[in-house]
């Protein structure tokens, strides 16, 4: 095989914070034949970092792969080399957890455009040998898939028991059923939808200001600089997070509180709790992300319109054989559940095979980070159904 | 679950209601089946279990949903008064509406949908004109409220009773052909509906359908 793997070596990508290596798994990808990205641009030969959690079986048929969200990394299940904080889903990926790593083989990748090993605008071009910057192709959600399944291949898998994400790793996990229907039993997106609407985009073009409004970000030219747009990058992250949470979650958590002080100051520090929160996430989110990354993925979420890439609605998901299980939160209004059921009629519209359930909860967007024992219950459920009835075919067929 | 619009007839040998199992006596093995207002999914494990069907469900009730994804069947959370349109034509041999029809908004255009998408749709309902019921109303002078219909006016769900009369000329009006009928008496009995629809209306408790579009 034209890749070469190692581990936790010198050779790995360094961490943003420039303390050492990424560790976990390296592979360089494209060697044999190139990630075709759909602006036209062909990457040979590119990194790209993954964790893994279980053991492979010997038919390897317990794969499953985790799609990670925007601000997400390979991190799922172990401290962040960075942060040194949980991995972002270990309520849901370890031994006898949801994704139990006893009976599954769970494997993260780092997206495409992403900051923690793989290509993306950070990496060094070996063609110039300085950062890409913004001279890294634009890239979309497809050409995210398409690297993973390069790394599945890589792996030597032919058909994932299932691709797991929320919100875009939801879209990721659509891009798969859609892209891949035959390397994969199980699609499980969650807090997601088939297309970002005007709102999304909205949101978006506000952060991508807020980082290219800052005088460090230097025309995306700041790592050769030796600066880096920190406050834009705090402010994107701020705009953010505010649309992961609910209004009754910042109400319940915040109100009015103020912060360590018994009345205003008749200035512009943060008075409010609410306020010093805020800053406190955009303070901690840019020891561990890349603003241009940030700029890339996010217009991959803008570009993408599952619907419209993949024929119309008749052409899309027909005759599937993958088997899905949607989820939605009533608290979300970020991907809300109208936007979710429209994957679901999109599907039924095929007559595929989809469950689809909205979890109650007030956390917002985030909900599918947290612990919410209905939304785990049910995905435990509609795991074990499809492993039992996996093992079932399996059985029949063998 | 949905509230359960009529309650729980005895159970028989095989473990599910005798309504429900009138209706899995209807449905060929190894065939299509949509359970609208599969409630926690009794009837549709049944189905997937013992008929070997290939089963999908949709349900209002979040509960219901749980209880169905948890146990592996594949259901939908969702109104059959709004998303049943964005199933396509004849995508299941079998739909089935049990004890959901009554608690419908547009009964009718639900009934329009299942013989859509369905080659055959299966139907029941409680039948408000059996005799308690009629003499409940006609003694006291309240709505009727009994063992199978356990609920008060203000709160039940079920906003479109009917007699099995009413449903037969529902179904001449739209040309639907019925194919089998049951009824259970008030002992949880099944029986042909026989000649005497009049004596079906006055006697049966539940009725069952299984219908076709004519032609």
């Amino acid at each position: 095989m034209g890749v070469t793997e190692r581990k936790s070596t010198g050779q790995a990508p360094t961490s943003l914070d420039g303390t050492g290596p990424i560790p976990g798994y390296h592979v360089r990808l494209g060697c044999d034949s190139p990630l075709r990205l759909d602006c036209g641009v062909e990457l040979f030969d590119f990194p790209t970092a993954y964790q893994t959690y279980g053991r492979l079986n010997a038919d390897k048929s317990n794969a499953v792969l985790v799609c990670h969200a925007l601000t997400g990394d390979q991190f799922v299940a172990d401290a962040h080399p960075v942060t040194g904080k949980p991995g972002w889903w270990e309520m849901m990926v370890g031994a006898g957890k949801v994704l139990d790593t006893d009976r599954f083989y769970v494997i993260c990748a780092n997206i495409l455009g992403g900051c923690m090993g793989t290509i993306g605008p950070r990496e060094v071009n070996p063609a110039t040998g300085k950062a890409w910057g913004l001279s890294f192709p634009v890239i979309t959600i497809a050409d995210m898939v398409r690297a993973q399944a390069m790394l599945i291949d890589h792996l030597g898998i032919d058909r994932l028991f299932a691709v797991v994400g929320g919100s875009l790793g939801g879209m990721q996990v659509l891009e798969w059923a859609a892209s891949y229907p035959q390397r994969l039993y199980t699609a499980i997106p969650i807090a997601t939808a088939l297309l970002h609407t005007a709102q999304n985009i909205a949101f978006h073009e506000v952060g991508r200001q807020a980082i290219m409004a800052d005088p460090d970000w230097c025309g995306g030219d700041y790592l050769d600089q030796g600066k880096r747009p920190l406050r834009g990058l705090a402010v994107a992250r701020m705009a953010a997070h505010i649309t992961y949470l609910s209004e009754s979650a910042l109400h319940q958590k915040f109100g009015r509180k103020l912060q360590d002080r018994k009345a205003f100051t008749y200035g512009f520090d943060a008075d409010f709790q609410v306020e010093s929160y805020l800053r406190y996430q955009g303070s901690i989110f840019v020891d561990r992300f890349d603003a241009n990354s940030y700029l890339y993925i996010t217009r991959a979420m803008d570009y993408f319109d599952l619907v419209e890439s993949h024929g119309g609605p008749t052409k899309l998901f027909r005759n599937t054989p993958v088997r899905f299980c949607i989820v939605s939160f009533t608290g979300d209004w970020l991907y809300p559940t109208p936007e979710n059921q429209k994957i679901v009629h999109a599907l039924n519209a095929v007559a595929a095979n989809v469950s689809f359930a909205e979890v109650v909860s007030d956390k917002g967007h985030d909900a599918f980070l947290l612990d919410e024992p209905d939304f785990h219950r049910v995905l435990t459920g509609f795991i074990s159904g499809a492993w039992e009835r996996r093992q079932g075919h399996a059985a029949a067929q063998g | 679950m949905l509230p359960l619009r009529v309650k729980s007839m005895p159970a028989d040998r095989k473990g599910i209601r005798v309504d429900l199992q009138l209706v899995a006596d209807m449905i060929e093995p190894g065939t299509r089946v949509l359970d609208v207002g599969c409630g926690d999914g009794t009837l549709l494990d049944y189905l997937v279990h013992f008929r070997q069907v290939d089963g999908r469900g949709l349900e209002l009730s979040p509960d219901g949903v749980h209880a169905c994804i948890s146990a592996g069947l594949p259901v939908i959370q969702g109104d059959a008064d709004t998303d049943l349109k964005d199933y396509p034509d004849d995508a299941y041999d079998y739909v089935v509406l049990s004890q959901t029809l009554q608690a419908m908004y547009a009964p009718k255009a639900v009934l329009t949908h299942l013989l859509r998408i369905g080659r055959r749709a299966i139907i029941s309902f409680p039948n408000f004109a059996y005799w308690r019921v009629r003499l409940y109303l006609f003694l006291w002078g309240r709505m009727p409220r009994n063992e199978t219909l356990p609920y008060t006016w203000y709160e039940t769900p079920n906003i479109h009773f009917c007699s099995i009369l009413d449903f037969l000329e529902l179904c001449r009006e739209m040309g639907i052909v019925i194919e089998r009928s049951h009824v259970l008496d008030s002992w949880g009995v099944p029986r042909m509906m026989g000649r005497s629809r009049f004596l079906a209306n006055l006697f049966g408790v539940q009725a069952v359908f299984l219908l076709r579009k004519s032609g």
